[in-house]
C-alpha cells in the first residue's frame, strides 16, 4: 500500500510541476497577474509530493518490503539502518528520485527565499524549474519507477546493497553532490527567465549570485566528499582518478568558478552580461551532460550501475532539449542585452576574465578528454581511453597560470588601475613569497623542485590576499571597526583563496612525497616505509554485522616509539559473497600513514600488503572545506536582503553610473 | 574604431590566442597518452602493437591465476572464448577480480606474447561489465558468462 502510495504522489507530482511550467509562463506572456501568483503555490505543492515518494520509497527500505524490487535488489535485512537509509539513493532508480526532490526543494526555496523578486522574474523563473522538474519526474516515471514491485513471488530476503556503497561518506556525498549539480539549474532558471524578459541588468546577476555560490559550495563539498571516500575505501589510497564519473562532476564545478566570477563582475560593473548567461546554461548543461554519462553507462567507470540504453536515450534527449532550447532562446535574445561599457587593460574586469577564460578551457579540456573515447567509437576508431597522463598534462599548467593572478585580483581596481601601483603594493608579497619557496621546501628531504613552485605560487596568492586584507581593515577607525567593515562577501572571497591555496599545496606535495610500498608480509615481519616502522603483529577473523573478515593487526613506531596502532580488514560480505577492502589510516594535519590487505600468498600466512607514506593528503580536502565555506559566507551579505524598491534602484542606479 | 570593438577585438585576439595555446597543449598531451582496446582475438591474431601502451579485456580463464610464492607476481589469462591472452601483473588486485569473471588489463604486450601489465581494472559492481568486453565477448558470441548465444 505505502509503495503506491508513493508512487500516486509522484504522479501528482508531475502534474504539479506540468502546471508549474505552463501555467506561469502563460501568466507571464499575458501578464495575468493570477497566473504567475500561483507559481510559488505549485512550487510549494510539487515539493510536498515528490517529498512524500520519496519517504515511502525510504519507509519501505527502512522496514525491509522485499516486494519491492529496488529495495529487494539493493538491501537486506541484515544492513545497519543508516545505510538501509542510504540504499534509498544508492541505484539508479531511487538516486533519481533523490535528484528530482533536491531539484524541487531548490524550487520551493527560490519561492520562499525571494521576496524582493518581482513577480514576473518570479514567476519565470519558477517556470523554468518546473519544466526541468517535468523532465527528471518523467524520467523516473516511464523509465526507471522505484515503486515497481515484485508480485506474487516476493523474495524472504534482499541481495546486498554493493558494500563499497556501504561507508558513511556515502550516505552524505550523493545528497550533497546532487544538492550542487541541481543548484546550477537555479542559475540556469535565471538566466533563462531574463532572457525571456530581455533584460539582463546588475540587478538580475544580484539574484542569481547567492543562489549560484551556494550550489558552488554545495558541488565542491560533494566533490571533496567522493574524492575523500574514493581515497579510504577503494582500498588503494588514490584520491582523484579523473575517472569519467569524476569528470562529470567536475566539468559543472569548473563551469561554475567561472559562472560565481563572471556574475560579480556582471553585479558591480554590468559588464560581460551575454558571457554570464551563457557561462549559466554551460554549467546547468554539463550537470546534466554528467546525469547522462553516468546514468548511460556509455563510459567505462568505477561508478557507473548497471544500464539500459533506453534510459541513456531518454537523458541525450531530454539534454539535446534544454540544450538546444536555451541556446536558440540566447541567440534570438543576446544581442539585444549587450552593453557598452569599457574597461581599461590593467583592471580588476581583465583579471576576472582572465579567471574566466582559464576555467572555461580548463572545463573543455576535460569535457574533450572525457568524450574522446565516446567520440573515437562512434568513428569507428577503435575504443581507446584517455588517461590521467593526459589530464595531469593539460590541467596542471593551466592551474599554474592562474595563480600568479589570483595574486593581484583581490587588490586590484575596477574600470582602471595601474602597474606601477601594483608593483609598488606587491614587491613584499613577491619577495616574501620568493622566500617562502625557496626555504619551506628544504623541511622535507629532498628538496623538491615542484613543491618549491607551488609553495611560491601559493605564497604569491597568500600574501597578495594579506596584503589587501591588512590595508582594507587598516582604513578603518581601528582594527575592530577595520574588520567590521568587511562584508561577508569579501570574507568568502578571502577564505575560498585560501582554500584554493591549501588545496593546491595538498596535491602537489601529496604527488611528490608520497611513498607507497606493495610487499609481503606474515606476522612479526616489519617495513620501513619513510621513516616509519610498520609492524604486522598478526591477522585474525572478525565477524561483523553482515560480513566475515579478515583483520591485520598493525603497529607502527617512528624512533622506537608507538605512535598508531593500525586494523586494516578483508572484509567478505555474506549476502553478495562480495569482497572488500578496508584500509586501516592513521590521519595527521601533515601525513596520513595508510595500510590496506590485498590477497593472502602462499601457504605461511603471509599477505599481500599495501603501505603508504601519503604527506598533506588532508589539506586537500581541507582546501575544499575552506572553498565551500567562502561560498557559504558569501550568501551572508546584505545587499542580497534588500527589499524590492531599494534593489530596483539601485540596480538602475548601477547600469546609468556605468 | 570605437573604443568599445577595439575591446571587443582584443577580448576575441587574447580568447583565439590563448585557445590556441591549449588547444596545442591538449594535442601534445594527447600523443602517447592514450591507449586502444583490444579483444583478445585481435591479440592472438598479432593486431595488437608490441611495446606500446594498450587495454586488453575479457574474462579471467577459470583456473589460470597462478600467484608466485615469494613475490606480489600474478599470472591470469583473459579470454574472450575465441582466444586467450597470457597476462602478467605486480601488486595488489582489485576486489573484484576473480576467476571467471570480466577484467580490463592495461599495459605492454612483449615478444612472446605476454601482456605486460601495469595495472588491472575489475568491475564494481556485481551487474556491471565494462562495455568494451562485453561487446567483444558479444563479437565472439557468447554472452558474459560464457554461454553462446
Amino acid at each position: 500500500m505505502i509503495p503506491e502510495l508513493g508512487h500516486f504522489a509522484l504522479i501528482l507530482a508531475l502534474c504539479l510541476a506540468l502546471l508549474l511550467a505552463a501555467v506561469p509562463l502563460w501568466g507571464a506572456w499575458r501578464r495575468n497577474v493570477a497566473a504567475m501568483e500561483l507559481a510559488p503555490g505549485l512550487a510549494i505543492g510539487m515539493t510536498v509530493f515528490t517529498a512524500v515518494a520519496f519517504a515511502c520509497l525510504t519507509h519501505s527500505f527502512l522496514v525491509d518490503d522485499f516486494s519491492v524490487a529496488l529495495v529487494a535488489n539493493h538491501s537486506n535485512t541484515l544492513m545497519p539502518q543508516v545505510y538501509k537509509f542510504s540504499a534509498v539513493w544508492g541505484n539508479h532508480e531511487g538516486s533519481l528520485l533523490l535528484w528530482a526532490l533536491i531539484l524541487c526543494l531548490w524550487t520551493s526555496a527560490v519561492a520562499i527565499f525571494s521576496p524582493q523578486l518581482p513577480l514576473l522574474v518570479l514567476s519565470r523563473v519558477l517556470s523554468v524549474m518546473g519544466g526541468v522538474a517535468v523532465g527528471f519526474m518523467s524520467f523516473s516515471l516511464f523509465t526507471s519507477n522505484p515503486f515497481a514491485r515484485l508480485l506474487p513471488s516476493t523474495p524472504v530476503e534482499g541481495s546486498d546493497l554493493n558494500p563499497l556503497l556501504q561507508d558513511p561518506g556515502l550516505v552524505i556525498h550523493p545528497p550533497l553532490l546532487y544538492m550542487g549539480y541541481v543548484g546550477f539549474s537555479v542559475a540556469f532558471a535565471f538566466a533563462i527567465a531574463a532572457l525571456m524578459g530581455g533584460r539582463l541588468d546588475a540587478a538580475w546577476a544580484r539574484w542569481s549570485r547567492p543562489w549560484t555560490n551556494v550550489a558552488w559550495a554545495f558541488l565542491s563539498l560533494g566533490i571533496m566528499l567522493g574524492s575523500w571516500w574514493a581515497y579510504y575505501e577503494l582500498g588503494w589510497g588514490g584520491w582523484w582518478f579523473w575517472d569519467p564519473v569524476e569528470n562529470a562532476s567536475f566539468m559543472p564545478w569548473l563551469a561554475g568558478t567561472a559562472l560565481i566570477h563572471s556574475l560579480a563582475v556582471t553585479e558591480k560593473r554590468g559588464l560581460f552580461k551575454s558571457w554570464t548567461v551563457l557561462l549559466a546554461i554551460f554549467a546547468f548543461s554539463l550537470s546534466l551532460l554528467g546525469t547522462f554519462l553516468v546514468r548511460s553507462g556509455v563510459l567505462t567507470s568505477v561508478h557507473a550501475f548497471a544500464t539500459d540504453p533506453e534510459r541513456g536515450l531518454f537523458i541525450l534527449v531530454f539534454l539535446a532539449i534544454v540544450v538546444g532550447g536555451s541556446l536558440t532562446l540566447y541567440a534570438l535574445r543576446a544581442p539585444s542585452v549587450g552593453s557598452r561599457i569599457t574597461f581599461h587593460w590593467v583592471s580588476r574586469e581583465t583579471l576576472l576574465l582572465t579567471n574566466n577564460v582559464v576555467f572555461l578551457v580548463a572545463t573543455l579540456t576535460v569535457l574533450f578528454g572525457t568524450l574522446f573515447p565516446l567520440i573515437m567509437d562512434a568513428l569507428g576508431q577503435g575504443k581507446v581511453s584517455v588517461g590521467p597522463p593526459y589530464f595531469n598534462a593539460v590541467f596542471v599548467p593551466l592551474m599554474a597560470l592562474l595563480v600568479p593572478f589570483m595574486g593581484i585580483g583581490p587588490l586590484s581596481r575596477w574600470k582602471r588601475d595601474a602597474t606601477s601601483r601594483w608593483r609598488r603594493e606587491l614587491l613584499p608579497a613577491l619577495l616574501a613569497s620568493i622566500v617562502a619557496g625557496v626555504t619551506l621546501p628544504l623541511l622535507a628531504q629532498p628538496y623538491n623542485i615542484w613543491v618549491a613552485l607551488a609553495v611560491l605560487l601559493c605564497g604569491w596568492l597568500v600574501f597578495g590576499l594579506a596584503k589587501d586584507f591588512l590595508f582594507r581593515v587598516r582604513s578603518g577607525a581601528g582594527i575592530i571597526a577595520g574588520l567590521k567593515r568587511l562584508t561577508p562577501s569579501y570574507w568568502g572571497m578571502v577564505i575560498a583563496h585560501l582554500g584554493f591555496a591549501a588545496a593546491i599545496i595538498g596535491v602537489v606535495a601529496t604527488s611528490q612525497y608520497s611513498v607507497e610500498h606493495d610487499l609481503k608480509m606474515a606476522p612479526g615481519d616489519s617495513e620501513e616505509v619513510a621513516g616509519y616502522n610498520f609492524r604486522l603483529l598478526d591477522i585474525k577473523g572478525q565477524q561483523g554485522p553482515n560480513f566475515v573478515a579478515d583483520e591485520a593487526h598493525f603497529e607502527v613506531f617512528q624512533d622506537g616509539r608507538l605512535i598508531a596502532t593500525l586494523k586494516p580488514q578483508k572484509r567478505r560480505y555474506l549476502a553478495s559473497g562480495q569482497v572488500m577492502t578496508e584500509a586501516a589510516i592513521d590521519p595527521g594535519l601533515f601525513r596520513d600513514l595508510f595500510v590496506a590487505m590485498g590477497e593472502p600468498i602462499g601457504n605461511d600466512g603471509a599477505w599481500a600488503i599495501r603501505l603508504h607514506y601519503k604527506p598533506m593528503v588532508r589539506w586537500m580536502w581541507l582546501g575544499a572545506i575552506l572553498m565551500a565555506l567562502g561560498g557559504f559566507a558569501t550568501v551572508a551579505d546584505k545587499r542580497y536582503r534588500r527589499e524590492r524598491r531599494t534593489a530596483e534602484v539601485a540596480a538602475g542606479g548601477a547600469v546609468a553610473g556605468g | 574604431m570605437h573604443p568599445v570593438r577595439k575591446q571587443r577585438l582584443y577580448i576575441v585576439l587574447f580568447v583565439v590566442v590563448f585557445s590556441s595555446a591549449a588547444i596545442g597543449l591538449v594535442l601534445y598531451a594527447m600523443r602517447g597518452n592514450i591507449n586502444l582496446f583490444f579483444p583478445p582475438a585481435e591479440v592472438v591474431a598479432g593486431k595488437a602493437p608490441l611495446g606500446q601502451p594498450i587495454r586488453v579485456g575479457g574474462m579471467v580463464v577459470d583456473g589460470s591465476v597462478q600467484r608466485s610464492e615469494d613475490s606480489l607476481e600474478v599470472r591470469f589469462e583473459l579470454t574472450d572464448f575465441a582466444a586467450k591472452v597470457p597476462v602478467s601483473y605486480t601488486g595488489i588486485l582489485p576486489d573484484l577480480f576473480d576467476e571467471g569473471q570480466g577484467a580490463i588489463a592495461s599495459g605492454r604486450l612483449d615478444a612472446r606474447g605476454l601482456l605486460v601489465a601495469t595495472e588491472v581494472l575489475a568491475k564494481h559492481d556485481e551487474n556491471y561489465m565494462p562495455p568494451e568486453v562485453a561487446e567483444a565477448l558479444e563479437k565472439s558470441g557468447y554472452d558474459h558468462k560464457g554461454v553462446p548465444q
